[in-house]
């Protein structure tokens, strides 16, 4: 059994949630307003709520991580307008017919393509110090320009890795926002990608943000990793989950709890 | 079978087959449209309405919505339909058994006999002509009573699950959150954890940690941890604390392939947890939760429109006896229900479809950050659902769920719906919070302050023990 409470022996005064607050992020020990919360309590959950559904429906900035990114290419999918982004997930996995011509194929080992996914305050926070991690960690890789794709499902760097002919896809998307957490990036790693690979072909690291998350570092090791381990195996998914011991294979999010 | 169609001032709509019927005459979704199958103008979805009020009820037993031959729910719910008790309505139409079902005469009784004789696509055909004060007034006199250590479902009664999730399953984190809850009276319908790791090793401590937390303050109420019910048949052989066993479900065989189950592996867990007679009162041991949308997210739908096809999830529970089942109906996301007006829509067809067919159902009253929904509309939900007599709702710290990262109801929301509508908790919990002094002289839940008799008591309670 946890000792889950080593308060003073006089609780009468003190805060006896404080201690406890210590072993979880959840919103404990909230006061009461009658039946209610407090107004305190109920600005703060609306405040998270609002920062989660502006990350959500913010568009990217793509002329700043063009600036940033001399050379990177624009893509979008068949999505028009973030609702039906929302609405029709299948349209957000498909690379829009005009932009194949923006995508020559040539000779690569890998293609990063930064994506809007869920949340664009993500992308902004984070896709640009995790892509100059990766430039360090991949001497002697072959690296197609960088893709900066809006309206994007992790599956649409399928298209754009089989139009470019890469070997390996590394989408790094915005992730649906929480209260706590609401810019928090993903990197999904695709060996072979092409239109109707299976999520289970695939790897995932989730969590990297600033606040408690992944580290840029870290997940540039994890991630360095596993695109060697890729190509050398020539997979990726649930056989390269099973060889590193320690990532899970990616899902798209479960249905049901 | 089949002229499917209807005219209205000169026009005529006409319909596929009895699954495009039932697919229009659904109100609008998202999931719906994802599929291709949803009603084209409003004005189609009303004529459907019509075609569909026109069909006789026993039309669903002649034409399966999924060849019998091909899917295992099929079977079972063909195999298990009660013509005896189909009888009394078997001559109705769809519309007839709307009307029939709001008179006077479909009282409590008459609705318990009549539920085994009910398919569900008919539960989900009748709930399409119904507005949202037809589910609840209907819901409302449905009566399912099931059994563990206490009695859910009573008339009068709402209970709740205690949801005390941690994102790293930290034991001393989720004991917190438990501790909060109990503090709000809230848990008698279960406490219930969603594991961030799901293996057995990690589901067997849980189980410990929340078994002790329940033996140790003698709370008669059940705990659960959410683990695939594969791990739980492990867990059970390796000798896990395990009250109930839960499943995410869903109305295909196909469907649950997807979520690696089948009836047999179903039938062995519940045989399996009711060897080990944990239950004090009652043999009602399993847990499911289901949600529209999750056969299409599966792609083993087979054109059957969501609402429908979940309600086939229910003849699976229906089959187990269940002490809990849920709809967890707005965390499936906006590609199926997109925003408040169709959670709730779904909230309110789900417990209805359900309790018609004799199914305890609960809600997950929620919804993620990328639906159009807020807190105003969980308000709306849980006063609709509380009002159609639903059996439990699910409660977090502050709606907070920290770590499947969406928003349920907070403990203090039980508090509103219980002082709202009078609604008490589960009689043999509702004693033991009697017992242990957590009522004020007025009945109320006494506030959680330092000075609150009850936290200090089982705060040092738990020191002690630690």
């Amino acid at each position: 059994m946890p000792n889950i409470a080593m308060l003073p022996e006089d609780t009468r005064t003190a805060d006896p949630w404080e201690k406890l607050r210590l072993a979880t992020r959840a919103r404990i020990g909230l006061g009461r307003a009658g039946d209610a919360m407090k107004i305190a309590d109920v600005l703060d959950f609306q405040f998270a709520h609002a920062k989660a559904r502006d990350a959500v429906h913010t568009r990217l900035n793509v002329a700043a991580l063009q600036a940033a990114l001399p050379g990177a290419i624009h893509v979008h999918s068949e999505v028009e307008g973030r609702e039906m982004y929302l609405r029709r997930p299948d349209l957000g996995r498909r690379l829009h017919p005009d932009c194949l011509a923006q995508l020559p194929p040539g000779d690569y080992d890998a293609v990063f393509v930064i994506s809007d996914g869920l949340s664009a305050t993500a992308v902004e926070q984070n896709a640009l110090p995790m892509v100059e991690a990766m430039m360090t960690r991949l001497s002697g890789f072959k690296i197609a320009p960088i893709v900066i794709a809006t309206q994007a499902r992790v599956a649409l760097g399928d298209d754009i890795g089989e139009a470019l002919g890469a070997k390996l896809c590394a989408v790094l998307i915005g992730e649906r926002p929480g209260l706590t957490v609401s810019d928090s990036l993903g990197v999904y790693l695709t060996y072979n990608p092409k239109r109707g690979t299976r999520d289970s072909g695939r790897n995932c690291i989730s969590n990297i943000h600033a606040h408690g998350g992944l580290s840029y570092n870290a997940a540039a090791d994890m991630l360095a990793w596993l695109m060697r381990e890729a190509l050398r195996r020539q997979l990726t998914g649930v056989g390269l989950k099973e060889a590193s011991g320690l990532l899970v294979a990616a899902e798209e999010p479960v249905a049901l709890t | 079978m089949g002229n499917f169609a209807h005219s209205f001032r000169g026009e005529t709509y006409r319909f596929a087959d009895l699954k495009a019927v039932l697919a229009c005459a659904s109100a609008r979704r998202s999931g719906d449209e994802l599929a291709g199958l949803a009603a084209e103008s409003d004005a189609q979805r009303v004529a459907a309405r019509a075609v569909l009020a026109d069909l006789p009820l026993k039309i669903f037993l002649e034409e399966p919505l999924i060849p019998y031959a091909e899917d295992e729910i099929t079977r079972l719910i063909f195999d298990t339909h009660d013509a005896v008790a189909f009888k009394p309505i078997s001559h109705l139409t769809v519309g007839g058994l709307r009307d029939y079902l709001l008179s006077y005469e479909a009282d409590t009784a008459v609705l318990t006999r009549l539920a085994p004789g009910l398919t569900p696509e008919m539960a989900a055909a009748v709930s399409k002509l119904m507005r949202n004060q037809d589910l609840i007034a209907i819901s409302r006199k449905c009566v399912v009573v099931k059994k563990f250590r206490n009695t859910i479902g009573l008339p009068g009664r709402l209970s709740s699950r205690l949801q005390p999730n941690h994102p790293t399953d930290d034991l001393r984190g989720i004991a917190a959150s438990t501790l909060d809850g109990l503090l709000y009276g809230t848990g008698d319908a279960v406490i219930g954890i969603n594991p961030a790791t799901d293996n057995v090793q990690n589901c067997i401590s849980l189980l410990d940690m929340l078994d002790g937390l329940r033996q140790r303050y003698d709370i008669p109420t059940q705990t659960c941890v959410l683990t695939h019910v594969t791990n739980a048949i492990e867990v059970m052989n390796a000798g896990g604390a395990m009250d109930l066993v839960f499943q995410s479900i869903a109305g295909s065989e196909a469907a649950n392939e997807g979520f690696g189950i089948n009836l047999n592996i179903l039938r062995e867990a519940q045989e399996a947890a009711l060897s080990l007679k944990r239950g004090t009162i009652g043999n009602d041991v399993m847990y499911f939760e289901t949600g529209q949308g999750a056969a299409l997210s599966a792609g083993a739908h087979f054109g059957i429109d969501q609402q429908t096809i979940e309600t086939r999830a229910y003849a699976v529970a229906r089959a187990f006896s269940p002490l809990l089942v849920n709809t967890v109906v707005g965390f499936i996301g906006p590609e199926y229900l997109y925003d408040g007006k169709q959670i709730i829509r779904a909230g309110l067809e789900d417990h209805f479809c359900a309790k018609l067919l004799g199914v305890p159902m609960g809600c997950d009253v929620c919804y993620t950050n990328h639906a159009e929904a807020d807190q105003d509309d969980m308000d709306t939900l849980m006063t609709l659902l509380t009002a159609a007599g639903v059996s439990f709702v699910i409660a977090v710290p502050g709606a907070d769920d920290v770590m499947l990262n969406y928003q349920s109801l907070a403990y203090h929301d039980v508090l509103y719906l219980r002082s709202v509508f009078g609604a008490r908790p589960a009689p043999e919990f509702e004693i033991w919070l009697e017992k242990m002094d957590m009522y004020d002289a007025a009945g109320r839940m006494r506030l959680p302050t330092p000075q609150n008799p009850v936290l200090r008591r089982l705060i040092a309670e738990h020191r002690d023990a630690a």
